[in-house]
């Protein structure tokens, strides 16, 4: 049963639309992955599927017992993090924060989930450490972790490999993939279009009018598709 | 040693203690989340409205000052927000029309309706809060009291959100926090504090009692808990210990304070430069 369905869809800011027409459905277990050129409304779309950009039009609805509030985000990271004196306890646990309500510290409950998403992720010897001083591969780690604090169902990755060297880069996706498979749905934007195709089940091209959605495999038969990987395999 | 105690039975001197230990306590608590958020200037800005405003309460002769200046603070922080929220440079060219402006149109309605013969005694005073804090009334300390327990309260309650909305806005947002609720929260403490902390420090030099504390805290510590609690102590430490000086030397009181602050910021860069 879907988990999210788009229907008939236009995104953009200010009233200026950025992409129309976008009909999609995300299943439970689907691995989504959202590609297109820069500009195409990729961050557009992962604002307006969390709820913090509503669309122009259309509507994109939650279903299957999935809220809104349950999306695991893995967000690009800011400058504003770059420097920030925090542990990777800490950020762990803010994770848990949306289902706390009003009140006003973490319940036990709410540090063994950290704790078991920290193990999960292989970081739980960082868990003292500050967020600053570690590699990028063991931030994402940190961040990945506080998303599954936020979520049991569904993960939305924003370019989650962005900055990492190609050894971390493949660890990333098989850990992506390994969360896949123990039932966690996973939409992803991205521009490793190769690694797209290798992990995911299905593929969401975005453009100004949506070019394709589809599985994967159906995607490679088009031609839209096959311009786009070798393009970007020629590209590198 | 027996003279320096003897300043301490002095009720004006027991209440400056009180109000400064409280106003440097809300401060560098708040001043670690400006900071991170890339807010450093609200504080500024704020403080020049709270000029302004102070300026124009002169005027119309209102012996209680608060009464006007600490809701059009909170007014302007508000403002502030709503306007910067979106885009950011906008945001920063009204921060910096609205300090500039309230500071020259607060120094102009002084000098035209001045009701004391010494405006630049006035203004200095209500600049660099040269003595005004060992002039408090019992009205001001228990004001100071009550807004600094209402403050630390909701800094405390809010503790987690405020972390989480500080280190990630959009993630917070994201998982069902009202991240625009808690920056508005945070604007509102900020021009409480702000207005709090003129009797202090006056307004030209508020954002040092904001901003140092926590730039020193983070020199050193690592985790956000560990920076706001050092933050916090380094700031009550500061206060105390630059009151006590002006007493005895008879200095300004906020320069001082902002003094010892300075001076421990150089301690805590070459501490976190040896830890290294």
């Amino acid at each position: 049963m879907a988990q999210i369905i788009c229907k008939n869809a236009s995104l953009g800011y200010d009233g200026r639309a950025i992409t129309h027409g976008l009909n999609f459905e995300v299943n439970a277990g689907d691995y989504l992955c959202i590609v297109g050129e820069n500009g195409a409304g990729k961050s557009t779309l992962i604002k307006t599927i969390l709820g913090l950009n509503p669309p122009l039009g259309g509507e994109i609805k939650f279903s299957d017992g999935l809220k809104q509030n349950e999306i695991g985000y893995l967000p690009q990271q800011t400058p504003v993090q770059r420097d920030f004196p925090a542990s990777v306890k800490e950020i762990v646990l803010s994770g848990c924060l949306g289902k706390s309500g009003f009140r006003p510290f973490y319940s036990a409950e709410q540090k063994k989930a950290a704790a078991e998403n920290m193990e999960k992720m292989g970081i739980t010897e960082l868990s003292g450490c500050c967020y600053r001083e570690l590699s990028g591969g063991q931030q994402q780690r940190v961040l990945l972790a506080r998303a599954l604090c936020a979520t049991t169902k569904l993960l939305l990755l924003d370019e989650p490999v962005a900055g990492l060297d190609p050894k971390v880069t493949r660890e990333m996706y098989e850990l992506i993939a390994s969360l896949n498979r123990e039932g966690i749905t996973v939409i992803m934007v991205s521009h490793d279009i190769a690694s797209a195709v290798k992990y995911a089940s299905h593929i969401l091209h975005l453009g100004e009018v949506p070019k394709f959605f589809g599985t994967k495999e159906n995607y490679l038969k088009t031609d839209v598709g096959r311009a786009f990987v070798n393009e970007e395999a020629s590209g590198k | 040693m027996s003279e320096f105690l003897a300043y301490f039975q002095y009720p004006f001197v027991q209440r400056a203690m009180i109000v400064g230990v409280l106003i440097a306590l809300c401060s560098s608590l708040l001043g670690v989340t400006l900071v991170l958020k890339r807010f450093s200037f609200i504080g500024d800005g704020l403080s020049h409205v709270a000029f302004g405003a102070m300026a124009v309460a002169g005027v119309l002769g209102l012996t209680n000052t608060m009464v006007v200046v600490l809701p059009v603070t909170v007014l302007c922080a508000v403002l502030l927000l709503r306007v910067g929220g979106r885009a950011q440079i906008k945001g920063d060219a009204s921060l910096a029309m609205l300090s500039v402006g309230a500071l020259g149109v607060g120094y102009l309605l002084m000098n035209l309706f001045s009701s004391s013969g010494n405006v630049s005694g006035d203004v200095c005073t209500t600049l660099f809060g040269s003595t005004s804090i060992l002039t408090l009334s019992d009205f001001d300390v228990w004001l100071c009291v009550i807004l600094s327990f209402v403050v630390i309260g909701v800094f405390v309650l809010f503790y987690n959100k405020i972390f989480a909305v500080t280190f990630d806005e959009n993630f917070a947002q994201a998982t069902g926090i009202r991240a625009n609720a808690y920056n508005l929260m945070i604007a509102v403490i900020t021009a409480v504090i702000i207005v709090l902390a003129m009797n202090l420090v006056g307004s030209l030099l508020i954002s040092a009692l904001v901003i140092f504390p926590a730039l020193s805290a983070m020199r050193v510590f690592r985790s956000f808990r560990s920076v706001v609690v050092c933050s916090a102590v380094l700031s009550v430490l500061c206060a105390l210990s630059g009151l006590v000086l002006s007493v005895v030397f008879s200095t300004p009181v906020g320069s001082t304070v902002v003094a010892a602050d300075i001076i421990v910021f150089a301690v805590f860069s070459l501490l976190g430069k040896l830890k290294k």
